[in-house]
């Protein structure tokens, strides 16, 4: 019954798209006079290389069998200097290309970084993390072959086949001709051979990564396989992915050993059919034996470019499909941005208004509908309702984590559309059901709410909220270090680090959500104690379940399908006897029953 | 070089296959060296010497040369492949089996981060070594030695005199090898921190837009995308370094051959066909001569990653079981603690503890955050092994029994939920792969997390975890409660597990479990007095003491810590007494 669920969904390739390369490209144009450079030096690189054939050949021919030992002197150091210019150029070439392409590729990630910052929620909500990830990380990282490398090599892969023709061509041209007639063939072998090797390693790399995602998943959650004693079914799964690696690497590695042998019979073709017509040729006396000698050279000089664009072509095609992600990502329109004339928030005193308010991802599944109210400076508001109401939906517009659909949210009669979202956010505070900590330390997590507060002032937040008691038994106190996810924490414990930092950010506006759920009941009766003096002179807006909480807000809202059904004080909706004192009732029930 | 051994134990499960490889590699290499002798045949005797006779059958030769060697490489490649990847699947396996019989504790101290490079780059590594060192080192040693001799054959002086580079490329070549290793190890590393960040920074979102923090973000992430352009750029220079030098000095050996070889032959020493095989056996001389620094890299990557994987095959599990362990059918569900102490990493857990809980019975667990009650209940499954004093379960010692047979009949609620990428129903069944649909609903009814798998577009199918749709604290634990009851346990254990789900649901979820509860021994740990408030036996711990137990009445009458705790809770109750209105 144990199934595997992962696979991988993203495509590993994509068809060449004009388009995207040129966008692509657009980022090497600042490094125009850098790309010159390296052109021109890739090029010299190669005519040393082509040179080595024809150096030897006249070597041969005028002075090895002409027995002129001063013209062998020199021909011998020609050699060596185009050696050495050829080093030269290959290593100045690798240093600029390197750090042009390593700056596009810091510049694409950047960006990529930077824009995400300006996404909002409906962006995040609707992909994993993981996949977003994997645009700023592995997806940049794809293209660093292409962008170093691959696309000057191409360059000069072409340039090195034109120039090897010339050689051939303008030494003879008929023995030229013949040795050219094994480049079809290569040709074929090339990108008949080359296709399906990609084929076959793409099926490796995903039953890899299918193993490596189960691998992972099958780790963090090996507690639970223990529990309850599952260890012989995941196993046998894994074996069995294991197994596909196997037989996949394997019908991979069929075809693409092929490769080699391949190359090195035809280029025996080309060798014994130099040497055949050469002979005769040799009879006529056409040519001369080094002349032989630099052809055979030549037939393996082929191979080496012709190789290269197949590769070029096959990574070019990776690189196509990591691309279209990333301007994906980057074109994604960020929803919720600074007006144009957009002002700084002036300090909030606290005045919050929905006017006429109305939200909905879809059309025909409303969240809040026409909501109306007033919230005077400083006064606490509960917000009561089955889950699903809509209460989070309310918080979430005030810090504008959302953009309304129709009507306004106003903050001391300012419509929050028309301010900097920066001035807006960080005069407000807002706690989460699910608490986030960073990796860092136990001080740096709760300076988020502050950057410039000094260690005192952190310390003396975590008091207020009663973090201070289990922060200083801890190894290293405020310097302990807390790593994935703040997996050394209870949950309990990130809540009440998530508490300080809030508090030391002094927001005029508090938002808790939930805040207090999962922490133990003798911890969360100090955090009551401290949230008092916190409320004091702020606004605030409380989603709670714990009755004395909502008892004690200035008003509590009732939302219940997508309308506040009730507003007042405790005694008035009790008065009432609306939806309100029935949920309270329903409570009172529950309390006494158990 | 015991790292080494023990990863050729592995190669020689397969030495039938490693065998014909390397023999079909000594004929391969053969024939090589045979191709540039016909050369100098061709050139000498052919050509210059006029036998042309001779042409075809050594045009034949060569032609044969190169079918045999296409062959031959074809085959040698792909049976040390196939010798690598069997090694590689072998050790993979036996990993992953080693891992699950892993306990608790060395879960808590390796991180899964750590645990799959472990699996994947360091098993990488030691395959590296199969495939490549251990062929690419026998076959350059060949090559060198076949190719010293047949040059030294053909004319030892020229021989020397090209030759008298090599010491040179060796020791860029190992140079080279030394220095890019850290530098890549370092490019690693912050593509590691890199990804942190930019994780963090995703998984965090809510926070990072709350207190407004984006440019502090953008800052952070751009030291740490700059440090990584800084190692990749270093990285390059090396190669930039040393790269174009070997080549250089590869090269060299070309031109000495041109110039010492050239004189030679115009002095009519040697023959031009020996300078043109002399060419043809440079390059063979040259390659491993080059290769040497990625040899020694490859065998001492191999022993680093060999002693990470090593070090875990050789990690014993601190839960054994014993040779002949206690296994029963009947299975009542007596649990006892006697004077058991707990300590973790020299940590004192737990001191002294008494807990009688024949079956059928409730006993619920109170205590502050990290008083210890999460200890208590892993002591039951042996997921931990006592310190001092003795865990029973039905009379015997947890030590004695056979593991999965004790763990079989406990359900566990952890505290942390995890659920697998799996569908909603997948994962339920995962508590007991036998179970109908109908169990599985039932379960689920029980857990509250009926109504709300409903209303998911694909019901019971959706699929959750890591990968799937994102469910709510409260959701994930409503279904890992209905994984613990799918399994009909006769120990069930429930270990904080509704904190975040809502009072009215938690209820709901008490009042059926209290039907299922019945004939099932039950250990409760909870913050709310409610949920415990029923048990047969309610423990309250402090700093790993019970300071408090009996029923629920008793405790209210001790005027103690639970009846202070009671008192905080109900004050709600109160306060609803208060309003007249209401009563």
């Amino acid at each position: 019954m144990l199934r595997q669920r992962i696979t991988d969904d993203e495509a590993l390739e994509k068809p060449f798209n004009k388009e995207q390369f040129k966008r692509l490209l657009s980022y090497m144009k600042p490094y125009k006079k850098q790309l010159a450079i390296t052109l021109v030096l890739m090029v010299i690189a190669a005519v040393c290389g082509l040179l080595g054939p024809l150096i030897l050949q006249i070597a041969i021919d005028k002075y090895m069998v002409r027995e002129k030992l001063l013209g062998l002197m020199l021909i011998t150091l020609t050699f060596l200097g185009i050696n050495l210019l050829s080093m030269v150029c290959v290593r100045s070439r690798v240093r600029i290309m390197v750090v042009v392409g390593q700056e596009v590729l810091f510049r694409l990630r950047q960006d990529l970084f930077n824009h995400i910052q300006k996404l909002s929620f409906t962006f995040y909500d609707s992909r994993p993390a993981g996949k977003i990830l994997v645009r700023i990380i592995n997806d940049v990282n794809s293209l660093s072959d292409l962008l170093t490398n691959g696309i000057i090599n191409v360059v000069t892969d072409v340039f090195t086949l034109i120039v090897a023709l010339i050689f051939m061509f303008s030494i003879h041209f008929k023995l030229a001709l013949i040795t050219l007639t094994t480049v079809p063939l290569m040709l074929l072998v090339i990108f008949l051979l080359k296709r399906t090797i990609r084929v076959r390693w793409q099926n490796v790399r995903k039953k890899v990564s299918n193993m490596n995602a189960y691998l992972h998943e099958s780790l963090a959650g090996m507690r639970v396989t223990q529990v309850f004693v599952r260890e012989p079914e995941t196993r046998d799964l894994y074996r069995q992915l294991s197994g596909d690696i196997y037989s996949t690497w394997m019908s991979a590695i069929k075809i693409n050993n092929l490769f080699w042998p391949s190359v090195e019979l035809i280029a025996a073709v080309g060798t014994v059919l130099i040497y055949w017509y050469g002979i005769r040729f040799l009879d006529q006396g056409t040519v001369t034996v080094g002349v032989l000698v630099a052809f055979t050279g030549y037939v393996w000089r082929f191979w080496h470019p012709l190789n290269n664009l197949a590769n070029f072509y096959n990574s070019l095609l990776v690189a196509m499909a990591s691309t279209e992600r990333i301007f994906e990502l980057l074109d994604e329109k960020p929803d919720i941005t600074d007006a144009e004339d957009a002002v700084e928030m002036p300090p909030i005193k606290g005045e919050v208004t929905f006017d006429n308010v109305t939200f909905y991802y879809e059309p025909e599944k409303p969240v809040l509908e026409n909501i109306n109210f007033t919230v005077k400076p400083g006064e606490t508001i509960a917000l009561v309702g089955p889950t699903g109401a809509g209460k989070t939906t309310i918080v979430n517009l005030i810090s504008r984590f959302y953009d309304t659909v129709e009507g306004r949210v106003l903050i001391d009669g300012v419509d929050i559309r028309g301010v900097v979202l920066h001035s807006l956010r960080k005069q407000m505070g807002v706690m989460l059901q699910d608490p986030f900590i960073f990796s860092g330390t136990i001080m740096d997590n709760i300076r988020y709410g502050r950057l410039d507060a000094t260690d005192e002032e952190v310390i003396e937040a975590a008091k207020v909220v009663h973090a201070h008691e289990f922060i200083k038994d801890m190894e290293d106190g405020y310097y302990t270090q807390v790593q994935e996810r703040g997996s050394r924490l209870s949950q309990g414990q990130k809540q009440l680090i998530s508490f300080a930092r809030a508090l030391l950010a002094d927001p005029k506006i508090l938002i808790l959500d939930e805040a207090t759920s999962s922490i133990d009941t003798r911890t969360e009766i100090l955090i009551q104690e401290g949230l008092k003096e916190l409320l004091k002179g702020r606004t605030s807006f409380v989603i709670a379940h714990r009755l004395s909480t909502i008892r004690n807000a200035d008003r509590i809202m009732v939302i219940d399908h997508n309308k506040i059904v009730e507003c007042g004080s405790h005694d008035e909706l009790i008065e009432k006897k609306g939806m309100y004192y029935n949920l309270y009732k329903a409570q009172y029930k529950y309390l006494k029953a158990i | 070089m015991d790292i080494l051994k023990r990863i050729m134990g592995y190669v020689a499960r397969y030495k039938w296959k490693a065998i014909t490889a390397i023999s079909f590699l000594v004929l391969l290499i053969s024939l090589n060296l045979v191709t540039p002798y016909l050369t100098k045949i061709l050139v000498d005797d052919v050509i210059r010497g006029g036998k042309r006779n001779l042409l075809v059958p050594i045009l034949i030769a060569v032609f044969g040369c190169a079918a045999c060697r296409g062959l031959l490489s074809y085959f040698r490649s792909y049976l040390f492949e196939g010798v690598s990847q069997k090694c590689l699947y072998d050790l993979r396996n036996d990993m992953y089996t080693h891992l699950q019989g892993l306990s608790f504790s060395f879960y808590d101290d390796n991180r899964v981060g750590e645990l799959m490079s472990r699996m994947t780059g360091d098993l990488e590594g030691i395959r590296m070594f199969i495939v490549g060192g251990l062929s690419v080192l026998l076959e350059n040693a060949i090559y060198f030695i076949g190719t010293t001799i047949m040059l030294l054959y053909l004319n030892v002086e020229l021989a020397l005199v090209t030759l008298a580079i090599l010491p040179f490329i060796a020791w860029v070549a190992i140079k080279f090898n030394k220095t890019i290793r850290p530098a890549h190890s370092e490019i690693r590393e912050q593509q590691a921190n890199l990804n942190t960040t930019a994780q963090e920074n995703i998984a965090g979102v809510r926070v990072v837009r709350a207190f407004a923090r984006e440019d502090y973000e953008i800052e952070k992430f751009e030291k740490e995308n700059r440090l990584n352009q800084e190692k990749n750029v270093n990285a390059s220079f090396i190669w930039a370094k040393y790269f174009p030098l070997i080549e250089f000095l590869s090269g060299f050996c070309a031109v000495a051959l041109i110039g010492y070889g050239g004189w030679m032959v115009a002095i009519g020493r040697i023959t031009l066909g020996t300078v043109v095989a002399f060419n043809g056996y440079l390059w063979m001389l040259i390659m491993p001569v080059r290769m040497l620094g990625w040899i020694v890299n490859i065998i001492s990557h191999a022993i680093t990653s060999g002693k990470r994987v090593f070090d875990i095959l050789d990690t014993g599990s601190s839960i054994k079981e014993k040779s002949n362990p206690y296994s029963s059918d009947e299975f009542r569900g007596d649990v006892v603690f006697e004077n058991v102490s707990f300590r973790y990493k020299e940590n004192p857990i737990l001191f002294n503890i008494n807990i009688n809980a024949p079956a059928g019975k409730t006993i619920g667990i109170m205590g502050a955050t990290g008083s210890g009650k999460t200890s208590i209940i892993n002591l039951i499954g042996r997921l931990y092994d006592v310190t001092c004093g003795r865990v029973l379960v039905d009379g015997v010692d947890v030590r004695d029994w056979k593991l999965s047979a004790l763990r079989s009949q406990i359900g566990i609620v952890m505290q942390d939920t995890f659920l697998f990428s799996d569908t909603i129903e997948g994962n339920i069944l995962y508590g007991n792969p036998d179970a109908s649909r109908e169990d599985v609903i039932r379960a689920a009814k029980i857990a509250e997390a009926h109504d709300f798998i409903m209303e998911m577009p694909q019901g019971y199918d959706t699929i959750v975890g890591e990968r799937g749709v994102g469910l709510s604290g409260g959701q994930k634990q409503r279904i890992a409660i209905a994984r613990a009851i799918v399994k009909n346990p006769k120990i069930l254990i429930m270990d904080d597990c509704t904190s975040a789900v809502d009072m009215e649901t938690e209820y709901e979820i008490q009042k059926a479990l209290k039907k299922i509860m019945k004939g099932r021994t039950t250990f409760i740990i909870a913050h709310r007095v409610s949920s415990v408030k029923d048990a047969d036996e309610i423990i309250f711990l402090d700093n790993g003491r019970i300071v408090e137990r009996g029923k629920h009445e008793e405790l209210l009458a001790l005027r103690g810590r639970y009846y202070e705790l009671y008192m905080q809770q109900y004050k709600d109750l109160d306060e609803f007494q208060s309003d007249r209105q209401v009563m």
